[in-house]
This record gives C-alpha cells, sequence and structure tokens, in this order.
C-alpha cells in the first residue's frame, strides 16, 4: 500500500501534482534523507543511537513537573495573554478532525489526517526539560514522534533547508485571536537539521493523556533544547522551503527573540537573565544550562556559529 | 450704624470654624478614624495574598504572582494619590486633600513589598545579579529608580520635614510626576507584548501630570 493511500485526506483535497510513489521509490527516498543525502546536515544513526543511549530514550531521572501545573500554566496567546487563559478559555477549542498541511519543497505534499499520520509512528515517552524563555523550566512526561520519522517520509527536495511550522487561525473558537494579542497564525520555523535531531519530536500526548487544548492539542512540536515558545502548538501545516522562514516572536521583537532561541545562560534577554531560571514548584532559582542541558546531544549542530549573534 | 440681622448673618456664615470644643474632638477622632478605615482598605490586599500564600492559592509559579499583585497595587495606590487633586479641583472636595498622604504612603509600601519579593524571594538576595538588573536593564533601572524617589518622598512626608523643607518640600515631591512616568513605561515594559491595562494606568497619570 502506498504512502499516498496510508495518508491523503480523500476526495478533494487532493491537488493534481501530487506524487503517488511505489513502495519501493518511497523506502530509497527515505533512505537517502536518513543518511543524509537530501539534508547533508541531517544526523546519521550513530547519533540517534547515542540519543537512545544517553538518555534512555528521553527520560530524565529529575521528579515531573506535576501534571495540574503543566496543563494549567501556558503561554499559548492563542487563547489570551495571562498564563490561566489557555486551559480556563480553550473549552470551545475543536480538535477533532484534525489535519496537517505539507506544502513546498517537498515530494509528499498533501493534507493529511491527523490519526492517520500519527499511525504511521511508534508514538513514545519522552520526559524532557522546558525551558521557558521567560525564565521558568519544568519537566514534562510527553507523548509523541520523533519529528525525522514524518520529514523522512514526506521526502524532502534537495533545495529544502528549513521546515515551517504554522498553528492554526480560528478566531471564533480562539479568543486571544480575536483579541490579535500577536500577529497570528503563530509560525515557527527550524533548520531542517534541527528537525532531523532524534530530539526533536511531534507530541500528541502529555502525561501518557490526550494533549490538554492548552498545552497544543492536538499536535505541537518539541524541541527541548530551545526556549518554549519554539514549540509551536495546534499545527495545521508544514512546509519546507530554502531560506529561513519569518518566526512570530522574533517578528514581535526581533532584538529579544531569535530565529535560533537554544537556551544560553550566556545570552541575556535584553529585560532580565538567563543565567537562571525558577524550576515550577522550587522556591530557589536554579543554573541554567547551555542548549538546556543538552549539549553533549546537540552544540555540534551549531559548530562554528557565534551564538551570540545567532540566538 | 450696621443692622442686626446681617451682621448675625455675617458671623453665622463662617459658623462651622466657630466649633465647640466637643465638636473639634468629635471631628478629630472621626478622622483619626477614617485614616484608620482607609489603612485598613490599603492593606487588604496585601493582607489577603499573605492569606493566599498561607493557603497555597497564589498558583503556579508564587512567586510571580507575588511580584505581579504587589507592582499593580503599588501603581494602583499611586494613579490614586495623583487623582486626590484633579478631584479636588473638579468636586471642590478639598478635605480629599488629608488623605493624600497616606495614600501616597501605600504607593511606597506597595513598591517596596514588590522590590521586596523581587530581591529577596526571586533572586534570594543574590545582590551581584540583582545589582547586574538595576545597572545593565534599563526595565530594572526605571522601576528601581522610582522606588528611589518614593523613598525619599516617604521619608519627607512627616509634617516635620514639610516645616523644615519649606518651599523645597514642594519642588521636591513634584517628583512624584517623575516616578508616575517611570513606573508607567516599567509596567509597559514589563509585557511581552504591548497590553491595554498598563496604558490605561500611564492615562490615569495624565491629568495630574498635565497640571491639574
Amino acid at each position: 500500500m502506498s504512502l499516498y493511500r496510508l495518508l491523503k485526506v480523500p476526495e478533494d483535497e487532493i491537488t493534481p501534482e501530487e506524487l503517488y510513489l511505489s513502495r519501493r521509490q518511497f523506502m530509497r527516498a527515505a533512505a537517502a534523507v536518513t543518511l543524509g543525502a537530501a539534508a547533508s546536515a541531517a544526523l546519521g544513526q550513530g547519533a540517534a543511537d547515542a540519543v537512545d543511549e544517553l538518555l534512555g530514550l528521553g527520560e530524565t531521572d529529575e521528579t515531573p513537573t506535576p501534571y495540574e501545573a503543566v496543563t494549567t500554566y501556558n503561554n499559548f496567546y492563542e487563547f489570551g495573554y495571562d498564563k490561566a487563559d489557555p486551559s480556563r478559555r480553550s473549552g470551545d477549542f475543536v480538535t477533532e478532525p484534525w489535519s496537517v498541511t505539507v506544502e513546498g519543497l517537498v515530494e509528499n505534499t498533501g493534507t493529511f489526517a491527523l490519526e492517520e499520520l500519527v499511525a504511521r509512528f511508534e508514538v513514545e515517552r519522552r520526559v524532557y526539560r522546558m525551558r521557558c524563555v521567560e525564565a521558568w523550566s519544568m519537566v514534562i512526561p510527553w507523548n509523541g514522534f520523533m519529528l525525522r520519522d514524518l520529514i523522512t517520509l514526506l521526502v524532502p527536495k534537495p533545495e529544502a533547508r528549513f521546515v515551517t511550522f504554522e498553528t492554526v487561525y480560528r478566531p471564533e473558537q480562539m479568543p486571544g485571536q480575536r483579541r490579535d494579542l500577536l500577529p497570528f497564525p503563530y509560525v515557527e520555523g527550524l533548520r531542517l537539521d534541527e528537525a532531523m535531531h532524534p530530539l526533536t519530536i511531534l507530541a500528541t500526548g502529555i502525561y501518557d493523556k490526550p494533549l490538554t487544548n492548552a498545552n497544543g492539542a492536538p499536535i505541537r512540536l518539541v524541541v527541548p533544547w530551545k526556549y518554549g515558545f519554539k514549540g509551536i502548538k495546534s499545527i495545521v501545516k508544514i512546509g519546507f522551503v530554502a531560506e529561513r522562514p519569518p518566526t512570530t516572536w522574533n517578528i514581535v521583537a526581533p532584538h529579544e527573540y531569535g530565529f535560533y532561541a537554544n537556551v544560553n545562560p550566556a545570552v541575556d534577554h535584553p529585560r532580565w537573565s538567563q543565567a537562571t531560571e525558577r524550576r515550577i514548584g522550587e522556591f530557589r532559582r536554579r543554573d541554567t544550562l547551555p542548549f538546556n542541558g543538552y549539549g553533549e546531544l546537540v552544540a555540534d549542530l551549531y559548530e562554528g556559529m557565534d551564538l551570540v549573534r545567532e540566538f | 450704624m450696621p443692622a442686626e440681622g446681617p451682621a448675625a448673618t455675617a458671623t453665622a456664615v463662617p459658623a462651622p470654624r466657630g466649633r465647640s470644643a466637643a465638636d473639634k474632638a468629635r471631628l478629630k477622632r472621626w478622622r483619626r478614624v477614617s485614616h484608620l478605615a482607609v489603612w485598613a482598605l490599603t492593606l487588604t490586599p496585601a493582607a489577603v495574598t499573605l492569606a493566599h500564600a498561607f493557603t497555597n492559592r497564589l498558583g503556579v509559579n508564587p512567586i510571580e504572582t507575588l511580584t505581579d499583585r504587589t507592582g499593580w497595587w503599588a501603581i494602583f495606590h499611586l494613579v490614586l494619590t495623583l487623582a486626590v487633586t484633579p478631584l479636588r479641583r473638579l468636586t471642590g472636595r478639598h478635605w480629599l486633600v488629608r488623605y493624600r498622604r497616606q495614600l501616597g504612603l501605600g504607593a511606597f509600601v506597595y513598591a517596596s513589598l514588590h522590590l521586596g519579593v523581587y530581591a529577596v524571594l526571586d533572586l534570594g538576595l543574590d545582590l551581584s545579579h540583582l545589582g547586574e538588573d538595576i545597572l545593565e536593564r534599563p526595565f530594572v533601572t526605571v522601576g528601581f529608580t522610582a522606588w528611589l524617589i518614593l523613598l525619599a518622598l516617604a521619608i519627607t512626608s512627616t509634617n516635620g520635614w514639610i516645616r523644615r523643607l519649606g518651599r523645597r518640600w514642594t519642588l521636591l515631591h513634584r517628583l512624584v510626576y517623575v516616578a508616575a512616568g517611570l513606573v508607567s513605561l516599567h509596567f509597559v515594559w514589563g509585557q511581552k507584548t504591548l497590553q491595554a491595562e498598563p496604558l490605561l494606568f500611564a492615562a490615569g497619570f495624565a491629568p495630574a501630570s498635565a497640571g491639574w
């Protein structure tokens, strides 16, 4: 059975230029991506093994932040400015049915039903630290699959260097969008090699339950070595482009929020220090770690880059 | 030779000033009670917040909640303080001025709690971090400068200092307008995006600052 049949939303949303790949063609293209031919920066199997080894597939020995806190203290401006707004004011948000559109420099463009998409992947539990750019942090048990697995299936074209993401735009269900709190829809992006990193996941669950609306249901990005705002929520569009794409907070305040937004205690926010953070539930601040403690796994993605300028 | 009637009327007009000793004592008592009542109102939010702290009702990030609440009540009191003069002009109720000093002290109390929560609870009295914030981050610099002004005004708010400084006291206490400007900037700046509430507070300072 073809990828096309497995993932496509039936009938009218099919666009004529869709590729129908035979299984063999697909496997060959997937292998090319994985081995780094299409994306030279993509990590090879060695790195993936290293991640498994070092993290035990994303496990940390730190105590997860209580479910109550993780699901009621959120930045999700689509539902409001206050941290309590996403849990309080997202009751009208409908996440079923859901589909994700894939576009741009990629072989398999089209619109895919979420449940069929997710069924293709192994959903696993990853306990990650989450460091907000506002200098607080949590430890969150996510359920999700590696973005690299999806990208491999989609087969980016050789020119593709960045992956873009877009949050749903539904002002009638999202009170914050009615107030234009940010230039909606929210957009984010990763360099293709960042997106292919085995730590980068698309989460569909939290604490072994479906994602709450406040946490970005039904599908969101989690990039644990970057500030939380990179983890775009309620994704409806994934694109592949050649140039660095615009990202929402960078548009709003370019001197405060960079494209990379790697957790970096040495680069302060203009209004506050990033050297320390408050772990939710703890009284004393703790030191913020470079790349949020994932440096060993991701630092080589940025070799030779000036991380103060490219913050 | 003045007629009896008009003269009697003339003395009758300022009659409230010619109060009996009992009236004066009653008025004094009433004023004391009213000041206590205003203090009670002023400190109610602090008491409620303290109760919330002890019953674990400050939310997921209690220190952030404390910082936000104390800052909000500081600016609220500052707006009330600066509203006194325009309100007097508007309504002719000059007794309002009796509560201005008290409201100003209320602003200082909450501003001090705000700074205290930040320096002690948030930064754990890490003085190098605090110093770095004050010196290198304009958002903190303006807030801290506003607190220094309020501190100076609070210290010189006593009757003794008013007498001692004379006309210079009035000049010194005009610094409250500078503080209001800095506080507005601090509040607007403290948000991640432009928010309506800080701008409304800033607008609340406008009548007083415009010379009303």
